[in-house]
């Protein structure tokens, strides 16, 4: 009787060790992503527009910190203010006037830089229509498992964004380009953040499924920025991405911080202009969505119970026992 | 005593075969025999060699110049004992210390020679004298194809834009309008055939920023990275917060003993910087290694089979640490005495670990540098101009070729029946010339030309031209900043003073060894001037808009009024009646009776 138990007991610990494993994966797997990318533009070029690239480079170095690597990140900077021969510190860009935050950094990898930055290659970046001579790290290699966070910031109004004071992006043509994205399975999720004068314009005539957008002013007001430094004369930083780097300098890997707390950044008391958001296109809820299934990447690993058949007969070997090693050990 | 009979017909055979058999191999048939192998020595059949390995040295040299300003110069060289481009060969996989993704580069376009330089400022060659590795200011590359590629034009284009995503550079700007073939410059500096130049590319960016998003990736192609060894010492805020920041990439196929017997890939890494005296170094001809970098060097790369850090001292300056080693050396034409630190030994680092060198000097002599040249552009307005180019040769008494090329773009019209060469007031015919002229949109102006410098003189090329009219989507988003021309460049062999080495040694320090001495009277240099900065007749971007407001402006205020007086008819129209009156007449009109007015 005792050995009944005993051998039912047995068969049971794995079928229960199983279901441990399935319900565990089905945590990993809630928000339905498996990798994470991001694109951050900034769009102005000059020196006076010094903010506008130290806006997007502490998004840059945010989403670093959380664990995107280079890889998967498309930087493109409108104009070199870092070694540009205004600057009175050289290969640094700061956030603040106290000069404790270097936003440029030392592990930098720019993607697109000063001429290259252009509508059509945003746009090229964002649909994958890229010439095929385009080395990998100038491309956005996404599938329909990947979360997208696209920053954008430089000067806009009703409905554009100006490159480069030069040419304009229009509402319309950034939502279709969401669109092709979303037809040919490009996103996952998408989370999208303007920095500019009457940003929320530019969401206005999102489509697609799947996207959330916040943007920094309402239409009809204006983005302002932060506060001037007087050594090197230009203002550092915009009110809004200021106080988004604050917050996300709090965000860990770990953090369980949510969307509601990101809507909350800058309230008009701070920021002057109204932040605004939109959600209705997004399928979950945004209490439930985590500040790093966008800003971080989370490894997920996939467990399979197949064996792989590789090439050569000793690594196989090797795999298999590491394989199985791994799987005892979760 | 066996040993002794195999060692004396070894001596023997050597003697008689001294003419015909290599070095080489009498080295390695006495090593079998001295160490008590088995075997002849004469045909060496048992004689395995050695397996390839691959090799990485380190050095830094300092130089102090005369104007307080310090000169550092790091080189990085590995080498790699692989020759993928001989037929039959297995395609490499294995990468040890040479980075895979320039190894995947050089296999994939079938690349000879490549050499990239990004360079921020100018090297004033008056006050600094030569520098040991020359580059323009701006991205500038070139590159031999190797003889068996079919469409190189396809590989450049393809190439340009890999390296643009290895170095985060804007490198895909370069294309048909900005590249050139040079017929007589650029020769190969490592192996290879130098006779056919269809083989060949040079391009420049003269407007390529350098930052640290260009440092970063190339510091990460080195085998130790930026974590040990002398890679330690390049942190960005300090090195772009000088006066020139130069770092380059040149990779070429050398022999790897004198009678070439195997070939090698090599890989230098060099990173050129001068710091200011005043900006960087507090008005104080003193220096040392924390002031410039920061950072002092704790360790040398365990990856490196030799770690140096070369100081000269031939104006005899302050220097402490003090060392005994000494190496004496003929670059640039002129014999200079080193200091040298050897950062593989233990006591080079001291009690603390440490190594921090301090410097001072206070001389004033400097060696006049025997070739400069200059460039800029006079005439005014914006429809014609003139290149001027001034080269000057400094030595008292010798006369020398040197070969000058120019690169124009097509938007700069040259009229190339203007162009004079003159040195000392009088004409002077160059002995070659080699000009392509330029085609609108697809290809820019070549011109290489021979000219033999009298002694201690100046020789003017003047050529004159004309700015064209772009199309409106050709300009660039901030016109009027103007276009740049990239620098000319002017090769030659100057006469040495001192007797230059022209033996071949694996143990040369890194500098002097990057252009091989052909002959022990000169030697090679190449002179970089400035870019030139031109503005090009720039349209008024605003006036479609403003034309667009003031049009229909007049339109609608013109016509509209007209149309308005021709069709408008006025009528009388009653106001309408008060609440009483509108009362009253409803009733009179249920009456029948005739309404108020």
């Amino acid at each position: 009787m005792r050995i009944f138990a005993f051998i039912h007991l047995l068969v049971s610990i794995p079928h229960g060790y199983s279901n441990y494993v399935e319900t565990k994966a089905g945590q990993f797997f809630s928000s339905g992503h498996t990798n994470n990318w991001a694109v951050l533009v900034c769009t102005s070029r000059f020196w006076f527009n010094y903010r506008h690239v130290a806006n997007t480079l502490s998004v840059y170095r945010s989403v670093k910190r959380l664990g995107i690597p280079d890889s998967h990140i498309v930087l493109m900077l409108a104009d070199d203010m870092a070694c540009n021969y205004r600057n009175p510190k050289p290969a640094t860009v700061f956030s603040h006037k106290n000069m404790e935050l270097n936003v440029y950094g030392d592990d930098v990898e720019v993607d697109y830089r000063g001429y290259e930055v252009t509508v059509e290659n945003f746009l090229r970046v964002l649909t994958g229509r890229l010439p095929p001579s385009t080395p990998r790290s100038k491309r956005l290699l996404s599938d329909d498992r990947s979360n997208i966070l696209i920053y954008l910031t430089g000067h806009g109004g009703n409905g554009f964004l100006k490159f480069q004071d030069s040419e304009e992006i229009s509402n319309m043509e950034l939502a279709d380009a969401f669109e092709q994205m979303w037809q040919k399975r490009r996103y996952n999720e998408l989370l999208f953040i303007i920095d500019t004068c009457q940003g929320a314009s530019m969401y206005e005539r999102f489509y697609s499924p799947n996207l959330m957008a916040l943007a920094s002013s309402q239409v009809g007001e204006d983005s302002l920025s932060h506060q001037p430094d007087l050594a090197i004369g230009v203002h550092l930083m915009d009110k809004y991405t200021f106080y988004l780097l604050e917050f996300l300098e709090e965000v860990h890997p770990a953090s369980q911080a949510n969307m509601n707390d990101l809507f909350k950044v800058c309230p008009q008391s701070q920021c002057v202009s109204t932040p605004g958001h939109r959600t209705d296109l997004f399928q979950r809820d945004p209490g439930s969505v985590l500040i790093t299934d966008f800003f971080g990447s989370v490894r997920k690993v996939e467990i399979t119970k197949d064996t792989i058949n590789l090439t050569s007969p000793v690594d196989r070997k090797k795999y298999i026992t590491g394989f199985l090693c791994c799987q005892t050990n979760l | 005593m066996h040993f002794i009979r195999q060692v004396t017909t070894a001596h023997s055979s050597i003697i008689t075969e001294r003419s015909n058999v290599s070095s080489m191999i009498k080295q390695r048939c006495l090593l079998p025999l001295l160490s008590g192998r088995s075997g002849s020595c004469r045909l060496c059949e048992t004689f395995t060699p050695a397996p390839a390995k691959d090799q990485f040295q380190e050095e830094l040299v300092i130089r102090p110049l005369h104007s307080g300003d310090i000169y550092a110069s790091f080189q990085f060289r590995t080498l790699w004992d692989t020759d993928f481009l001989q037929e039959g060969q297995k395609k490499v996989s294995h990468y040890r210390l040479f980075p895979k993704s320039l190894g995947q580069v050089l296999s994939k376009f079938s690349v000879q020679e490549l050499h990239i330089s990004f360079t921020q400022g100018f090297w004033r060659t008056m006050q600094w004298g030569q520098p040991f590795i020359p580059s323009p200011p701006g991205a500038e590359l070139w590159v031999w194809f190797h003889h068996t590629v079919s469409d190189v034009d396809g590989n450049w284009k393809e190439l340009t834009n890999v390296l643009s995503g290895i170095f985060c550079a804007s490198l895909n700007f370069i294309d048909m309008t900005n590249t050139v073939q040079p017929s007589a410059s650029f020769k190969p500096l490592g192996l290879g055939n130098a006779t056919d130049h269809r083989f060949l590319r040079y391009a420049t960016l003269p407007r390529e920023i350098v930052c640290t998003e260009n440092l970063t990736p190339w510091k990460k192609l080195l085998p130790c990275g930026s974590k040990a060894g002398l890679a330690v010492l390049m942190k960005s805020e300090k090195l772009f917060h000088s006066s020139f920041h130069s770092q380059a990439v040149h990779i070429r196929p050398i022999c790897q003993d004198e009678q070439c017997t195997s070939k090698a890939w090599e890989l230098r890494q060099t990173l050129n910087v001068v710091f200011d005296h005043y900006t960087s170094g507090q008005g104080k001809k003193e220096w040392s290694l924390f002031k410039m970098f920061s950072r002092t060097l704790t360790e040398a790369c365990p990856l490196a089979s030799s770690s140096k850090v070369y100081v000269d001292i031939t104006d005899n300056p302050e220097l402490s640490p003090a060392t005994p080693l000494l190496s004496q050396a003929v670059v640039l034409g002129d014999r200079r005495t080193y200091s040298v630190y050897d950062l593989t030994r233990a006591e080079t680092f001291g009690q603390l670990r440490s190594f921090n060198l301090l410097l001072r000097w206070k001389g004033d002599n400097m060696l006049r540098p025997l070739l400069h040249a200059e460039r800029y552009v006079a005439g005014f307005g914006l429809q014609t101009g003139e290149i001027h180019t001034v080269i000057y040769n400094n030595h008292p008494y010798r006369a020398f070729p040197v070969l000058l090329m120019d690169s124009v773009p097509w938007y700069l019209q040259l009229y190339i029946h203007t162009l004079t060469v003159t040195s000392k007031s009088r004409d002077n015919k160059p002995s070659y010339i080699h000009y392509q002229p330029a085609k609108d949109r697809h290809r820019p102006h070549l011109l290489e030309m021979l000219i033999q410098l009298p002694p201690h003189s100046m020789t003017e090329v003047t050529v004159q031209f004309e700015r064209a009219l772009l199309k409106w989507t050709e300009y660039t988003p901030d016109p009027n900043h103007g276009f740049y021309v990239g620098s000319s460049v002017i090769s030659a062999l100057v006469p040495s003073m001192v007797a230059m080495s022209t033996n071949f040694t694996q143990d040369q320090p890194l500098f002097s060894s990057f252009v091989p001495v052909k002959e022990e009277s000169s030697y090679f240099v190449r002179v970089y001037t400035e870019p030139l900065l031109v503005n090009l007749p720039t349209p008024d971007f605003s006036m479609p808009y403003n034309v667009i407001c003031l049009t229909c402006t007049v339109v609608a205020v013109g016509y509209g009024s007209f149309y308005n007086l021709l069709t408008r008819t006025f009528q009388v129209d009653e106001p309408s009646p008060p609440l009483a009156k509108r009362l009253a007449n409803f009733i009179r009109r249920i009456r029948g009776v005739p309404l108020l007015a």
